[in-house]
């Protein structure tokens, strides 16, 4: 057991993986010579060489097509887009072929995109984003959104052991600044299990990646007592989980990071509705970004992005409702 | 926790237009243990009679309102539980609002008691209620309104420290948890007699208003909702449809045989019994959808025709002192077993008290059946605001002519009955009638062996 990075925990769990398993490779834009955007994969390519750790031209469609070919044919490819934002260029493989493979041919498709989402330090519209929900809306694909640097080894592994296309979002702003103990063994952190971050009776936040942390900062400025749920995956996600906490404190309320209207919170209220009505003592609350691309002025970002401030004041509303 | 809260018994909504029941019969008294869902009292409503359950398990530790009257819908009848009397402060609230929606038939027969009683405890109920009935009127949210249920407590009793007074989660919890509040308590013991005392009184001074001397000889009782209910309506039909009446007499002699062999294979088959008033039913069915005024009505200056017939039953009660209309809904889609069996089913309702309102609404056209005392001939009164009704009366053997396939006329043995259409002129004339009763007397003569 030792502390480390968000950053390092995905790292270490990667390595772990490639050494173990033959079939593990990867793929994406420098993610060899100069070890990645972000240096997940830094020194990597001396380790595994050239033919394990594979510099992709600049398409995030070969890429992904790429490694659909290579998943299909028995390897585990971990593909990088360099930011969340350019998945988008791939939607057709990945939405088309990929997650629908399985279920049209009885192929495995045992591929993991590695993809830095989030903003929170002026990335602007391109390289800030939080496309989560768009890909849970497709059937044959899982979106896994580490908070600790514990979960995200355990998660990257987990996705790689996972025979389906798995998206890891990997919250740029948790990657240097988040520091845990992760254990040094291998362990697999389950798909589709909530963690509960903080227990408390009052009130419920269900919330997962950057807004775990935004959460808890805000559940120190209130008077109640505040429970924590961080989904650590949202496809599939922890349904029982939050109904048990919603059916404890009576109030919630969903955060996230990504744009309010389609979000994955709005599933979430849905369901609480739907399956806990008779257990709320409030009506169920959303926070999350508002209707608008990411901005890039830092005023504007932190007025886009939900921050302790604006968590607090919506706790308090359902505290005193 | 029945046993430490108070639990209301109150007068239940039995359909929307139901604005007040009569309390026909208690089956408990005070004291006596009831469980949950056992019937604790029957009532009568201007649509139907039927049994009360109770809310909660518990001892009926008092009983408010008396066999006879009759209250608003929402007034507390009878508690269940609680300490004795000391209870009566709490659950209070409750009458009030409801006294005062009553009507002023109710608010009479309460307000009588009020007087004969001077003494302050029923005048001092209202003043605590006046901070819970604020909470009781805001919103409650779902888990509270589901913990008070499961609770049997009144959320409006329970003080509320949330946005503008709501009762909280926590609120309702604490609450249970150290017992109704504590302020509540000084009016305690004095009220609780009292509180009985009103029974006595408004027994004999039925809710119907003004009290009618007897004369020597006369015994008088009030009327129950549900014959205040005919009597309206009887009246009103009188007012509103031209009625007019036809006979025709009907060979029945084909019905009466082929009734005799599907009896014993219905009997076992489906243990019903395919009556003549089934088979009727099935042959007016079919007729009146030929004649879609028949089963149609007058509705402001236009006339309703419907591609449906639902056809009700005049169902006498058991006791005698009543009459209520059980509807078939859809009797176009009965066969005659179905007929026979959605009779049946309605009839045991009626019988036994499980008539919805809903089983009495939306009737097309309704057929009645005093023929099983021997009468031959009747004016029905329309079931408003149908355009008709049918009368089927004894069926009796009787000496009939009839002509052979040689053209020859002969006197045979044959079971006749007569039946009665009565319908609204203002809708129907009486050719059609006629015509109508023409092709209902020719479907039952000429019933096949086969035609279900």
């Amino acid at each position: 057991m030792a502390e480390k990075t968000y950053l390092q925990a995905i790292s270490d769990g990667l390595r772990g993986e490639m050494r173990r398993d033959k079939r593990v490779f990867v793929m994406g834009e420098d993610v060899g010579v100069y070890g990645g955007a972000f240096k997940v994969t830094l020194g990597f390519q001396e380790e595994f060489g050239a033919w394990r750790v594979i510099d992709m031209p600049l398409s995030e469609t070969a890429i992904v097509a790429g490694a659909t070919g290579a998943a299909i044919m028995g390897m585990r490819p971990v593909a990088e887009m360099q930011f969340a934002d350019f998945v988008s260029c791939a939607w057709d493989h990945l939405v088309t072929v990929a997650a629908k493979q399985r279920w049209r041919v009885g192929t495995p498709v045992p591929i993991v995109l590695r993809l830095p989402s989030g903003g929170g330090f002026s990335g602007g519209p391109f390289h800030s984003q939080n496309p989560e929900s768009s890909f849970a809306h497709i059937p044959g694909l899982k979106c896994v959104c580490p908070a600790t640097p514990e979960d995200a080894k355990g998660l990257i592994t987990a996705a790689i052991e996972d025979p389906n296309p798995v998206l890891f979002f990997e919250h740029k702003h948790l990657y240097r600044r988040i520091k845990g103990d992760v254990p040094d063994e291998r362990y697999v952190t389950p798909i589709g299990k909530a963690r509960i971050h903080q227990e408390g009776d009052d009130v419920s936040v269900i919330t997962w990646g950057a807004m775990v942390y935004t959460a808890a900062e805000a559940a120190e400025q209130v008077d109640a007592s505040v429970e924590i749920i961080d989904l650590r995956t949202i496809m599939p996600w922890d349904k029982q989980a939050v109904l048990e906490s919603v059916r404890k404190t009576s109030k919630v309320l969903v955060l996230h990071e990504d744009n309010r209207t389609g979000g994955f919170g709005g599933e979430i209220a849905a369901t609480i509705a739907e399956e806990a009505f008779e257990d709320l003592d409030a009506p169920v609350r959303r926070l999350a970004a508002p209707d608008t691309p990411v901005p890039f002025s830092p005023v504007l970002e932190k007025a886009f992005i939900p921050q302790v401030d604006d968590v607090t004041r919506a706790l308090k509303e359902l505290i005193s409702y | 926790m029945a046993s430490t809260t108070a639990v209301d018994v109150v007068m239940p909504q039995m359909g929307v237009s139901v604005s007040e029941g009569t309390i026909t019969k208690w089956l408990k008294q005070v004291g006596d243990t009831v469980e949950a869902d056992e019937t604790l009292l029957e009532i009568s409503t201007d649509k139907v009679d039927t049994e009360v359950p109770s809310p909660a398990s518990g001892v009926v530790s008092e009983i408010l309102v008396q066999e006879g009257e009759t209250v608003a819908v929402g007034t507390v009848l009878a508690r269940l539980g609680g300490e004795s009397g000391g209870a009566a402060p709490t659950p209070e609230p409750p009458t009030q609002p409801a006294a005062d929606a009553s009507s002023a038939a109710a608010t009479e027969g309460e307000a009588a008691p009020e007087n004969e009683v001077p003494s302050a405890p029923a005048p001092q109920a209202p003043a605590p209620a006046a901070e819970p009935s604020g909470n009781g009127k805001s919103f409650v949210s779902p888990v509270v309104a589901r913990i008070a249920s499961e609770h049997g407590i009144d959320p409006s009793a329970v003080p509320g420290t949330g946005s503008g007074g709501r009762v909280t989660k926590k609120d309702i919890t604490a609450y249970l948890e150290s017992g109704p509040a504590a302020p509540e308590a000084p009016a305690a013991p004095a009220p609780a007699q009292p509180a009985a005392a009103p029974a006595p009184a408004p027994a004999s001074s039925p809710a119907a208003a003004p009290p009618v001397a007897g004369q020597v000889g006369e015994s008088l009782e009030p009327m129950s909702a549900m014959r205040r209910g005919i009597a309206e309506h009887m009246r009103r039909s009188l007012d509103t449809s031209a009625h007019v009446t036809s006979a025709i007499e009907v060979d029945m002699s084909k019905v009466v045989q082929i009734r005799e062999k599907l009896k014993k294979e219905y009997q076992s088959a489906y243990g019903v019994n395919p009556t003549f008033l089934a088979f009727i039913a099935r042959a007016t069915t079919e007729t009146l959808r030929d004649y879609p005024w028949v089963n149609g009505e007058i509705r402001g200056d236009q006339v309703v025709t419907k591609n449906f017939v639902n056809l009700g039953f005049a169902v006498e009660l058991a006791d005698g002192k009543g009459l209520i209309v059980p509807v078939v809904k859809n009797a176009e889609t009965l066969n005659l077993l179905g007929m026979a069996k959605a009779i049946a089913d309605i009839a045991k309702r009626a019988r036994d008290k499980q008539l919805t309102p809903d089983d009495v609404a939306g009737g097309s056209f309704t057929i009645t059946n005093p023929g099983g005392y021997g009468t031959f001939h009747g004016t029905p009164v329309i079931s408003q605001p149908q355009a008709g009704i049918l009368g089927t009366y004894a069926i009796v053997k009787r000496p009939w002519v009839i002509t052979d396939e040689n053209g020859a006329d002969a006197i045979a043995i044959r079971s006749i009955m007569n039946l009665t259409l009565t319908y609204d002129h203002r809708l129907v004339d009486g050719a059609l009638a006629g015509r109508f009763l023409r092709d209902l007397r020719e479907r039952l003569q000429g019933w096949g062996e086969s035609d279900y």
